[in-house]
């Protein structure tokens, strides 16, 4: 993938080895003839990361974004390809590895409800990937302090279970739980779906001025292409775990190359009426068909079933990702 | 060979020094303490239980210091005798004291069985967390190791180890505690599993912690009710065990006393002394029935109490509450509404009369039109909603005002009367649209299944009209469909397959909750263009409860934002989202991301600082004052709903015309956001004017 310049905030050294670069990844679920038979999880996916960059990962449900990212967080085998963590290959890294690895690849999850322990205090969750590094437990408990007044929480809240907080309050704590041994990646998986608007815009916020003052990178998985926008310098378009399109954040949602990009931006709806109802013929027109629980036969693209360009070209052979306008786009007919 | 297995060792032997260093701080609280501590007395029966076996305990352990004879002390002048002054409980045919025995055979009977308890619960519970941490292949060669031990019979082989060892109780204790380890084993693995699949654990996986090190921080924390509930229930087991042992003669060698060999002697004399069996069964049984009480009150679920149906008071009560609605508000059929058109007025809903989650709400629906109930999480949008088919959970019930449809009131109608009006004249679509549908039926069943109950057709005919009404959802390949089982098609077909279900009794009124909110965007727009179709043909009205500003723009007419319980706005869509009146609604838009093209994203979204307040904290006057940036001194009164200038619009803020006039913007302010999310909402009263 080229390397383009961020639409917003810029990142120092854009040179520089990728904090991560995944290179034809392909995850497959299952043992055995019939799982190799099977379209895989997630099919030669290729990205990098730079130091600084936030990466947005967008797609359906069953589009393989978060079997990506948990092959990336060690969580999921890897069947093929590999996942390189600045410049040192992590693809199959055992739990030794992992371990040193773990402070500075770190992950905030989808459901705030699940992601803490309910029978841990919050100060024992933040402080376990301390301790676990052999941080002495007052200076654990000190810095669990201040992370947690930095992600917007009293002090105080290190004593109390997380019961005792609101969905977006949680979800603040995991965010400090991520933060807490100074990453330079982290992996947002889904990571502001399950909150209210308000909220969510807090933690959007949230997570905006913590890469700004720390240089992190992020991969913000999500399905919401204009919540990836807001945060995204980089947009990956996922579709039944192929890469559609990827490009900067602006021209893939503003200017969506790829068939498949066009039908999710165009039915993403705007609060504006007017608007929406213009968005509405246009997408309507568009001819995208609706997803048909028909399975999909393996080889060849595998949007050709709904996709209103498709020949039987688009059967046959896998369209490779080609550069259009600012973007990288696998469409014969893009 | 007693793996000891602690209720709640939640640390990791590394961790341990240091974590006595720094008590204070990180504390880690066994969890057995605080969740069960306050069932074991909830009930009189386990209290009653704790009570006998503490006794017991303390009666055995100490029993070298009082008993009042020795357990081979024998009276020869008062053989096989009741209770007497000397002998409290009697004597045995050798007129040793009963008493005596008894406290004296304890200690031993309760700690034998202890071993039992550990080395069943201990191993079982190992061998679940070995299995859900070790993946498919560990967990498949325990699961058959387990089965192999379930079906051997487990007397042969206690008696086939006695026959070896002899009776060493212990040793035969133990033995007994694998052979039941593999039915502990059976019980705690679903729960272990779903406890390895929880985010925190992933998150730990992340951290880089061990398996050991998840398995015992955060695994076992969360089986130790099962622990302790199932260590109560073999407990019992193994005391019954072991004197039906010692009862045919494997217990501990004569003249030792053990319950069962004393059962057995007692058996003996079940004619001409009858009360010797008193003593020794009761304690027996009591002791049995303890340990049983214990592990029921531990094993009760908290919320048991609250069941899903209402239960028989909370329908009397809102029978109640209904009548005294219907007695309040007779319907004037001079005002009534016209046909197929929902009128609202004043609604209230409460949970059991107390607390209001819901209060004065109004709102009209034409026919063939569509509104929207717009609001974050706990602002009353889906009671509202549900109040409409009288579906409130139970405990919940509308307090007062009105709910007019047809020339009824629907507020004061009896649980019969809805259920005539529910699916025939109002529908309901779900969030979730595999919940609408039963796992264990398939499509075609559920859908003919509803429209003969609804529309009283025949089979065949029903058939037909499954068809059609799938192909009206827009299914293409309905016949393959109605053939097909829930689990087998996707979240967007089942959602369809739910609306034609809605759709099966030719409602005039559909109720959607969330409806596209689980589902893909691109499924969400055909969702909501099929909605838009039907209510174009058939002229239905719908009510949608959703969070989404753009589904509002969508496909609503009128739109009416809940916050905290009330309506604070509402109008026609395009006013109300092209200029909002009120400051949350001006909130919403700011912080929806959707809201901004990429090329005019702004740094920072625009938040509303704090959270919506609880029912109990909501204040006299505006409810919304505490987080509005708008907010000043005359906020603190009550805020009537009023015109807001644009068509029927209504706008409930003091400042609205004067925010019109001046175009105030919500701005993205830089809030010190620990200052306003305080862990417990207070009630703030703000005294900022910006204006």
């Amino acid at each position: 993938m080229s390397i383009e310049t961020p639409a917003r905030q810029a990142p120092a050294a854009v040179l520089a080895t990728p904090i991560l670069e995944v290179k034809d990844l392909v995850v497959r679920y299952g043992r055995g003839r019939k799982a190799a038979a099977a379209p895989a999880a997630v099919d030669r996916v290729s990205f990098t990361i730079q130091p600084g960059e936030t990466v947005g990962l967008v797609g359906e449900s069953g589009s393989g974004k978060s079997t990506i990212g948990k092959a990336i967080l060690g969580l999921q085998k890897v069947s093929a390809g590999s996942i390189s963590y600045q410049g040192k290959d992590i693809t199959h890294a055992g739990s030794g590895r992992r371990r040193a690895l773990g402070s500075e690849l770190r992950a905030v999850f989808q459901d705030p409800n699940s992601s803490l322990n309910p029978r841990q205090t919050v100060g024992a969750s933040l402080a376990e990937p301390l301790r676990i590094r052999g941080v002495a437990a007052p200076d654990a408990r000190d810095r669990a302090e201040a992370m947690l007044e930095r992600v917007g929480l009293p002090r105080e809240a290190v004593d109390r279970y997380p019961s005792q907080f609101s969905g977006g309050q949680r979800q603040r704590i995991a965010v400090a739980r991520a933060l807490i041994c100074e990453p330079s990646l982290v992996v947002c998986d889904e990571a502001v779906s399950a909150l209210d608007l308000s909220t969510q815009a807090q933690v959007l916020n949230l997570l905006a001025d913590l890469r700004d003052e720390r240089g992190l990178s992020y991969l913000f998985i999500a399905h919401d292409i204009s919540v990836v926008q807001f945060l995204a310098q980089r947009v990956v378009v996922l579709y039944r775990g192929q890469v559609m399109e990827s490009g900067p954040a602006a021209a893939v949602t503003e200017d969506p190359k790829h068939p498949f990009t066009q039908a999710l931006v165009a039915a993403s709806p705007v609060p504006r009426p007017a608007e929406q109802a213009e968005r509405r013929t246009l997408r309507e027109s568009m001819g995208v068909r609706t997803a048909s629980s028909v399975s999909n036969a393996p080889g060849g693209c595998p949007f050709r079933q709904r996709c209103p360009l498709a020949t039987e070209l688009c059967a046959t052979e896998r369209p490779a990702l080609r550069v259009v306008g600012g973007s990288d786009v696998a469409c014969h007919y893009a | 060979m007693i793996p000891s297995v602690a209720p709640a060792p939640a640390g990791s032997p590394a961790e341990a020094p240091a974590a006595g260093a720094a008590a204070p701080t990180v504390s880690r609280r066994p969890a057995l303490t605080r969740f069960s501590g306050s069932k074991l007395f909830a009930s009189p029966g386990s209290i009653a239980g704790v009570a006998w076996l503490a006794a017991m305990v303390a009666a055995s352990v100490t029993a070298p210091l009082w008993l009042p004879f020795k357990t081979e002390d024998q009276d020869f002048t008062a053989v096989l005798s009741g209770p007497t002054a000397a002998h409290w409980l009697g004597t045995d045919e050798l007129g040793r004291d009963l008493l005596s025995r008894i406290f004296a055979a304890a200690a031993g009977t309760l700690g034998t069985s202890m071993i039992t308890v550990l080395v069943a619960v201990g191993l079982g519970t190992i061998l679940a967390m070995l299995a859900a941490a070790g993946g498919d292949r560990t967990e498949s060669v325990i699961s058959r190791t387990t089965e192999i031990m379930m079906s051997i019979p487990g007397t042969v082989i206690i008696l086939a180890v006695i026959g070896a060892v002899g009776t060493n109780i212990p040793v035969v204790m133990a033995i007994l505690g694998i052979l039941i380890s593999a039915g502990i084993y059976r019980v705690m693995l679903g729960q272990a599993k779903s406890l390895q699949s929880q985010l925190y654990v992933d998150a730990a996986k992340v951290d880089g912690v061990s398996m050991l090190g998840i398995s015992l921080r955060h695994v076992l924390p969360g089986l130790t009710n099962t622990i302790v509930v199932q260590s109560a229930l073999i407990f019992a087991v193994g005391m019954l065990i072991q004197a039906g042992l010692a009862f045919i003669g494997f217990g501990p060698p004569i003249p030792q006393p053990s319950w069962g060999g004393m059962i057995q002697s007692a058996s003996q004399h079940v004619y001409d002394a009858p009360w010797l069996m008193v003593p020794t069964g009761a304690v027996l049984a009591l002791t049995v029935l303890a340990a049983n009480a214990i592990g029921n009150a531990l094993g009760k679920s908290p919320n048991a109490t609250a069941s899903h149906l209402p239960s028989a008071a909370a329908r009397r009560q809102r029978a109640k509450a209904v009548s005294a609605i219907a007695a309040a508000s007779p319907v004037n059929p001079e005002e009534a509404p016209a046909q197929d058109q929902l009128s609202v007025r004043n609604l209230s809903v409460g949970v059991d009369g107390s607390v209001r989650l819901v209060t004065d709400v109004s709102f009209d629906v034409e026919r063939g039109t569509v509104l929207g109930l717009v609001g974050e999480s706990g602002c009353g949008k889906t009671m509202t909603a549900l109040s409409l088919l009288g579906l409130l959970p139970s405990g919940v019930s509308v307090t007062g005002g009105e709910i007019l449809w047809n020339g009824r009131n629907l507020a004061a109608a009896t649980d019969k009367d809805m259920e005539g009006i529910r699916g025939r004249e109002i529908a309901l679509i779900s969030q979730e649209p595999m919940r609408a549908l039963d796992p264990m039926f398939t499509v075609g069943y559920q859908l003919t299944a509803a429209i003969r109950r609804l529309r009283g057709m025949g089979k065949a005919e029903a058939r037909t009209e499954a068809l059609g009404l799938l192909q009206k959802v827009g299914i293409v390949d309905a016949e393959r469909i109605l053939k097909t089982y829930p689990h087998q098609i996707s979240g967007g077909m089942a959602q369809r397959v739910a609306i034609a279900l809605a759709l099966s009794g030719r409602p005039r009124l559909l109720v959607a909750d969330e409806p596209t909110t689980a589902l893909d965007v691109t499924v969400q727009a055909e969702i909501l263009s099929l909605l838009r179709s039907l209510v174009k043909d058939t002229g239905m009205s719908v009510v949608i409860v959703t969070h989404d500003l753009g589904v509002v723009a969508d496909i609503c007419d009128r739109v009416a934002v809940m916050y905290a319980g009330q309506v604070v706005e509402s109008g026609q869509t395009a006013g109300i989202l092209d200029n909002p009146r009120h400051p949350y609604t001006l909130a919403l838009l700011a912080a929806d991301p959707h809201a901004n093209s990429a090329a005019d994203m702004p740094e920072r979204l625009a938040t509303i600082s704090g959270q919506v307040p609880q029912p109990k904290d909501w204040p006299a006057g505006c409810r919304f004052a505490a987080r509005c940036q708008f907010a000043g001194s005359a906020c603190a009164a009550p805020v009537p709903l009023l015109p807001s200038g644009s068509e029927s619009g209504l706008v409930r803020c003091v400042k609205a015309d004067e925010l019109a006039v001046e175009g105030l913007a919500w701005v993205p302010t830089e809030v010190p956001t620990h200052r306003l999310l305080d862990v417990t909402p207070k009630v703030m009263t703000v005294e900022k004017d910006l204006a």
